[in-house]
């Protein structure tokens, strides 16, 4: 019997932006359409950190809702919450508090509340899935909305279109043969090697990476950013490919990521343009998050959840800042000094934080998490290990490249105050607070992600000892 | 009664948290926009150096008192995963090495802290200057005290970004931001070997704890159980690491860009203390070095050459803080090169000395010409024209191609950047040109809205 949660978090969690999506739809005012959906992140997110500290509570691997609705009208554990998805959700959730936060009102016109409602919902919804067809449904619906943005902005979506089809179409072709496949071996490597391209595509692995940085030119920065920040891909590998895959198909799919990251980090240092460089660091960093969940060895397991963590908050507020940047001055070009110290300093300084932190740098939340990743990188492959600290260290090169380019040089006379609002500026101090203390006392969530690296390879030992081979679904197992 | 032991503790403990309060005090009132006062910052600067030393100088006379010459402090694991042994551990020794290191790098900030104070006096960026400046602190004294090689690699990194950040102080200016960029290159190139250098210890030999690393002999008289050849790749990483630290050659192009920075930085920082944090980690090491011949030889011939071009390079340089920076390459490549011959506590003192004449030098350089304005009026004549009397006997074209060498510091960041930047940046430069044939193609027409965008948009006109 599966542990039951103290309150139905997971569907709360899910259902307020689903609700507020609608309620700021029909609301319309710009400025109403803000503040309701500030308030409904937060509501958001105090849902999914009420289900974290239930569920740390309870000591278990898996837990499902508390009054379970859709289990009772289906028969079936849709919503199940466990150790690796436990803390994603109130990072989701943060993540869009964040940047609904930070968005300037004159920027509301351009930016839909009510779809970036509508997607965390969908978000919180895909964290909260084990592999099912419906996970498969949600990562397929997730890609709709910044579809349907491009298009009424009137940008080309042919490249997103091509990839985001070839997606769902590997995702359901993989899955189907998955399904029909179960007790033979050729359709069960076949069935994994789909699902793997499919999720690779999704995580923007090369040579597959070209439609993220499509969409960061087109779609708004707060949509791009939404859209892969949360590191979705990474998640369905872990759901999709992880349980099913043997280890030299694990560890082929670590040397890809490991070339996608060394590649999108020589890329971000010769980007002249803020997004793309934006675009290529995130590469970088959720491909080393996947070289570590492929490597399938406890420390690098540990070491890729961390840094899952510390990725997600590092470029979440690296992101931020520059659409902050962005929507005062336009699209930045790197190619120039703008010199913004003196009109942004908050700006700067938190710049230059979250850019650190997402390299691993001393103090921050990133710096054991990379420590444990090429630790763990380097008892596989030495050699490997040495290229993740080569993919940081041009990561490094970059961040301050980027922060030299906005931030220094001749100062620009401004008419208008360039200072951090109010709400930049509780994003910010949100942020700093989560990065330099997860920094300061990386201890507890080292140990949680451990654990919880420990028992995801445990149920895969499980599911590799079956002799047919089972669902996905089926792999994750009360212990 | 507190017990020895325990005074050890805390003496230690103030040691290495009251630089850290700076940092956390000078930070948090940067990121709340609390303005302190120019005296305020001072005085606070000034009593975390002075709370740090003190309890520095007491370990040291507590040391001298007792004969003890090891004193290991922990404070326990930070993080770590026992199952399978991973630890990051704070733990601190003072030995011979790290207390006159420790007590040196505190005096020389204390030093220069008190004298920026009056000499960055209303200047704009004062506040950011003593964060950068308690960065600094931090990570060098959390360098020269370290226990294990993770706590060295923290105060390390530390000491390189407040480092390239001072360069680039003057950020109104392009080109001390430029150069800032190439020291924070250069410093993560070296961070990287020291990373691998460390992991690979800790693989090889399974410590990355420098009290079991060297076995029961104390500093300098441990020795690492490990084979000639694991010393040499473990050492190699160190050495290009060292290397990056203390501009050695190849490297040596960043040493006078790094001049750009406000006085008292450079004296402090490139002059004095950062330049020898790299012979301080072959110092640290010296076990590794010794357990492989071949490596001995590499550290001497590579502080040899760095010595020999900063020596070339020193004589031609058109202004004071450049020639110096050079002068300090020779000492800090002699002090290498006493390393690898073994001679652990010449080097020590060398480096000791030469910081301290260093940091003296750099402080009244603004001041050189009014320096030697008094001492001619002092001795009533013209000071004596230093002609060396060897450099009359080489043939006309040799001086002049040594000349051509050292002006334009022996070609080293041109090589640097046409062998290694610059093909670099050509290879992703072609991949970002292949990709926008990919999108283009892909989307049937031009697919980068980046391309239109204007340089320095937020011009005067258009902000606003």
């Amino acid at each position: 019997m599966m542990p039951e949660l103290h309150f139905p978090w997971l569907e709360y969690s899910i259902l307020t932006p689903a609700l507020g999506s609608i309620l700021v739809w029909w609301i319309g005012d710009r400025r109403s359409a803000h503040n309701c959906s500030i308030v409904v992140c937060a509501i958001a997110l105090l849902f999914a950190l009420g289900e974290w500290v239930d569920f740390s509570v309870l000591e278990s691997y898996e837990a499902h809702d508390h009054w379970d609705f859709i289990a009772f009208l289906f028969k079936q554990d849709v919503f199940v919450i466990d150790e690796l998805s436990a803390p994603l959700l109130p990072l989701g959730a943060l993540i869009y508090l964040v940047t609904v936060l930070s968005t300037l009102r004159t920027k509301a016109g351009r930016f839909s509340f009510a779809w970036a409602l509508a997607s965390e919902s969908i978000l919180l919804a895909t964290l909260s899935c084990r592999a099912s067809w419906v996970l498969v449904g949600l990562l397929i619906v997730a890609t709709i909305p910044p579809w349907i943005e491009m298009r009424r902005r009137g940008r080309c979506t042919r490249v997103y279109t091509i990839h985001m089809g070839l997606f769902s179409g590997l995702l359901l072709i993989g899955y189907s043969m998955f399904q029909l496949g179960r007790g033979s071996e050729t359709l069960g490597l076949m069935s994994g090697a789909i699902l793997s391209a499919a999720t690779l595509l999704r995580s923007g692995i090369f040579p597959f990476h070209c439609w993220t940085t499509d969409l960061f030119e087109k779609a708004t920065f707060g949509t791009a950013m939404l859209f892969l920040t949360p590191l979705t891909g990474a998640y369905a590998v872990m759901r999709l490919v992880l349980p099913i895959a043997p280890d030299w198909a694990l560890h082929m799919i670590a040397i890809v990521s490991l070339f996608t990251a060394v590649y999108a980090s020589g890329m971000a240092l010769v980007q002249t343009e803020a997004r793309r460089f934006f675009c290529y660091l995130l590469l970088s960093n959720a491909s080393l998050v996947l070289v570590g969940l492929e490597l399938v060895t406890p420390i690098g397991l540990a070491g890729a959840l961390c840094v899952w963590l510390s990725v997600g908050l590092s470029l979440t507020g690296f992101g931020v800042t520059l659409r902050s940047i962005e929507s005062r001055i336009g699209r930045v070009s790197l190619n120039d000094y703008h010199g913004l110290y003196q009109h942004m300093p908050r700006f700067a300084g938190f710049f230059l934080l979250t850019g650190l932190a997402s390299i691993g740098f001393p103090g921050t939340i990133g710096f054991i998490a990379m420590e444990l990743l090429v630790e763990g990188a380097v008892e596989v492959y030495p050699l490997i290990g040495s290229v993740v600290v080569i993919a940081s260290a041009l990561n490094g090169i970059a961040v301050l490249h980027a922060y030299f380019r906005i931030f220094t040089g001749r100062r620009p006379i401004a008419q208008i105050s360039l200072q951090a609002r109010f709400s930049e500026r509780i994003s910010i101090l949100l942020l700093t607070v989560l990065i330099v203390g997860g920094g300061l006392v990386p201890g507890p969530s080292i140990a949680s992600r451990y654990h919880a690296a420990i028992e995801l390879g445990r149920h895969r030992e499980v599911s590799e000892s079956q002799d047919s081979a089972p669902l996905p679904s089926d792999v994750i197992k009360q212990p | 009664m507190m017990d020895l032991d325990g005074m050890f503790y805390w003496f230690g403990l103030v040691v290495v948290a009251a630089p850290c309060g700076l940092v956390a005090v000078l930070g948090f009132s940067a990121l709340v926009n609390l303005p302190l006062s120019e005296t305020t910052i001072s005085r606070l600067t000034q009593s975390a150096v002075l709370m740090s030393l003190l309890p520095a100088i007491g370990i040291l006379l507590l040391m001298i008192a007792t004969g003890r010459r090891y004193v290991p402090i922990e404070f326990g694991d930070w993080a770590s995963i026992p199952e399978v042994h991973f630890h990051f551990r704070w733990k601190f020794i003072f030995d011979r090495l790290s207390v006159p290191f420790a007590i040196l790098a505190l005096v020389l900030c204390g030093v220069v802290g008190s004298f920026t104070r009056r000499y960055l006096h209303r200047e704009e960026g004062y506040h950011r200057f003593f964060l950068l400046y308690s960065l600094f602190v931090a990570g060098i004294t959390i360098s020269a005290l370290a226990g294990t090689i993770e706590t060295l690699f923290f105060g390390w990194e530390l000491v390189g970004l407040s480092s390239a950040l001072l360069v680039a102080y003057f950020h109104e200016r392009e080109h001390p931001v430029r150069n800032g960029q190439r020291v924070w290159s250069v410093y993560r190139l070296a961070d990287a070997s020291f990373l691998l250098g460390a992991l690979l210890m800790h693989h090889l030999t399974g410590e990355g704890d420098f009290g079991s690393f060297v076995g029961q002999g104390t500093w300098p008289d441990g020795s690492a159980a490990i084979s000639s050849l694991n010393a040499l790749q473990i050492g190699f990483l160190f050495l290009l690491a060292a290397a990056g630290k203390s501009a050695l050659v190849p490297f040596s192009g960043w040493l006078p860009r790094a001049m750009e920075g406000p006085t008292p930085s450079s004296a402090v920082f490139y002059g004095s203390l950062s330049v020898h944090l790299g012979a301080y980690l072959l110092l640290r090491v010296n076990p590794i070095l010794e357990a492989s011949w071949q490596l001995q030889i590499a550290v001497v011939a590579l502080g040899l050459i760095s010595a020999l071009f900063g020596s070339i390079m020193s004589r031609v340089q058109s202004d004071v803080k450049s020639s110096l920076a050079y002068a300090s390459l020779t000492q800090v490549g002699i002090i290498v090169a006493e390393i690898g011959f073994g001679f652990y506590y010449l080097a020590l003192i060398h480096i000791m000395g030469h910081a301290c004449l260093r940091t003296l030098q750099l402080l009244r350089a603004p001041t050189l010409l009014s320096d030697y304005h008094e001492m001619e009026n002092a001795i009533g004549m013209r000071l004596p024209d230093s002609k060396d009397r060897m450099a009359g006997l080489l043939p006309i074209g040799l001086k002049r191609w040594w000349y051509r060498f050292g002006y334009e510091r022996g070609y080293m960041d041109l090589i640097l950047d046409s062998w290694i930047v610059e093909p670099f940046k050509l290879v992703f430069q072609w991949a970002d040109r292949q990709e926008r044939r990919w999108t283009d193609w892909l989307s049937r027409e031009p697919s980068r809205e980046s391309d239109a965008i204007e340089p320095h948009r937020e011009s005067a006109e258009r902000v606003a």
